[in-house]
């Protein structure tokens, strides 16, 4: 369970799309082992401030700590290539799981999770394709190594994203509505991994509209409107007895369209 | 079928204007036949040489470096604004007045990589941009810098997208081969050129001529399907 210093901080986070001012100034400190689901309606900010995370979207104001390492935002890119390696080693960190899963179409589930490792942290063929074969076995797919991506369900897929996220041995899994794209009877074998691994301790920010699982899985629940941060706390306190009105209309409006069928 | 019976009626009518002689075609038909095979070596190299123009030179138009960007670009505008016929004169005939001098063959070989080149940049330009958006997310998020994301994740999709209008542009190369001939390369077009006007048989030559790129184009059409195929089996 969550303990010690946070792995993940942000600071007075501000993003601009031009004129549009969708992350309106956002602290949230994130804790080693925590397990932290952002809530709210489409376009409250929660998909782009994991992404501003790890810079896939380029803060426009404030600052992204994981893990110790320190970058500010730098719009202008002025720091270009020296600004570029510290992003890189915030992603190596924080590692992303897509709506789209984003498994390379052209290789197949082993060289997808080996890739990076053997790229990017050096490691030698024999290690990556052993610590491969370990996630693989983790999130249940041990017999599908060899297959493209395009033969797997939507289900597998993201359980093969998940594995190969993990290969990189993260200090915090970042999801982006990972069950979205899902069909429904699917969603629950990726729930399921991510609940493990949630219980194992794996440090995570999920984007979600799925209030169940939140409520299992959580030790923390943010609600976001309008790119700031309205309330937080346990799933409990949060999904059960809401203090503030913005958060307990949504509540209201999610239960009575049924459970995140629709996002709006 | 229907094109065997238009064929053989055409080649009826021919022989029998009685200006088509077939002893001359029997003679000269397998030695402009024998060219085929240079002019097949000098589409390939023509067309590896343009398609490692056209890797670079679409990153270069999609860099974001002013003059790398207006260097790919004045290549594309240059050599598509002018006709294919001059850039091989220009090679041959100009850059020696400038002290580089090319033996007639590799000439050629440049001129035509290096004109294909300007089109399939525009083709892997448009191949690189049809590679969602999400693989290169994915390979970013993994920690890979933007070189390996661009070998290892986009430039693999990319190749896939645009094989099949590389395997187009391969075959227009081996029509347009025919006009390296002009400076001398002893290729199909040179053959028949060269073994029919001495005896005024410029019928039967350019027939046979015609029908070796007919032939070497369905050829390479047919391997064309196949490869397509297999990708098309491999994954998606």
């Amino acid at each position: 369970m969550p303990s010690g210093d946070p792995i993940v901080r942000v600071q007075n986070l501000h993003k601009y799309f031009g004129s549009l001012h969708v992350l309106r100034g956002v602290d949230i400190d994130v804790r080693q082992g925590e397990a932290v689901m952002l809530v709210g309606r489409s376009g409250s900010g929660k998909t782009t401030l994991l992404r501003c995370i790890n810079f896939l979207e380029e803060p426009t104001v404030g600052s992204v700590e994981v893990d110790g390492l320190k970058v500010d935002a730098d719009p202008l890119r002025s720091r270009s290539r020296e600004h570029r390696e510290q992003i890189r080693q915030i992603r190596v960190r924080a590692g992303m799981l897509f709506q789209e899963f984003n498994l390379f179409p052209h290789m197949t589930v082993l060289q997808n999770l080996i890739e990076a490792p053997m790229r990017v942290r050096n490691l030698p063929r024999g290690e990556a394709v052993a610590l491969a074969e370990r996630y693989l076995a983790k999130v249940g797919l041990r017999d599908k190594r060899d297959e493209h991506p395009a033969r797997l369900s939507g289900g597998q897929k993201q359980r093969t994203a998940i594995a190969r996220a993990l290969c990189m041995e993260p200090k915090v899994l970042m999801f982006d509505e990972p069950t979205s794209a899902l069909d429904p009877e699917l969603i629950g074998e990726v729930l399921g991994v991510m609940e493990d691994l949630a219980h194992e301790g794996i440090t995570m920010i999920v984007v979600t509209h799925e209030m169940h699982f939140a409520r299992e899985a959580a030790d923390r629940v943010v609600f976001m409107e309008e790119g700031q941060i309205v309330e937080q706390g346990p799933p409990e306190q949060i999904l059960d007895s809401p203090r503030d009105p913005r958060t307990q209309q949504f509540l209201r409006r999610f239960l009575a369209t049924g459970a995140g069928a629709s996002a709006d | 079928m229907v094109w065997v019976v238009l064929l053989g009626l055409l080649a009826a009518a021919l022989a029998a204007t009685d200006n088509v002689d077939t002893e001359w075609i029997k003679t000269w038909a397998p030695l402009i036949a024998g060219a085929a095979g240079l002019t097949v070596v000098i589409c390939i190299a023509s067309i590896a040489l343009a398609i490692v123009l056209a890797v670079l030179g679409a990153l270069g138009r999609l860099s974001t470096n002013p003059f790398i960007n207006g260097l790919a670009s004045l290549y594309v505008s240059l050599v598509r604004g002018t006709p294919l016929i001059v850039q091989i004169y220009f090679i041959y005939f100009a850059l020696p007045s400038l002290g580089i001098i090319l033996p007639a063959l590799p000439a050629g070989i440049f001129a035509l990589g290096f004109n294909y080149g300007a089109y399939l940049t525009e083709i892997f330009r448009a191949g690189i941009q049809a590679v969602p958006a999400g693989q290169r997310e994915a390979g970013s998020a993994l920690g890979m810098p933007d070189r390996l994301v661009m070998l290892r994740v986009v430039l693999p999709q990319a190749t896939r997208i645009v094989t099949p209008a590389i395997g187009n542009e391969f075959i227009a190369m081996i029509k347009d081969s025919a006009l390296v001939s002009i400076i001398g390369v002893r290729e199909v077009l040179w053959n028949a050129e060269t073994a029919g006007r001495p005896r005024n048989n410029t019928i039967e030559a350019f027939i046979i001529a015609a029908l070796i790129y007919w032939v070497l184009t369905i050829i390479f059409s047919l391997f064309q399907e196949r490869l397509e195929r297999r990708m098309a089996r491999s994954d998606r």
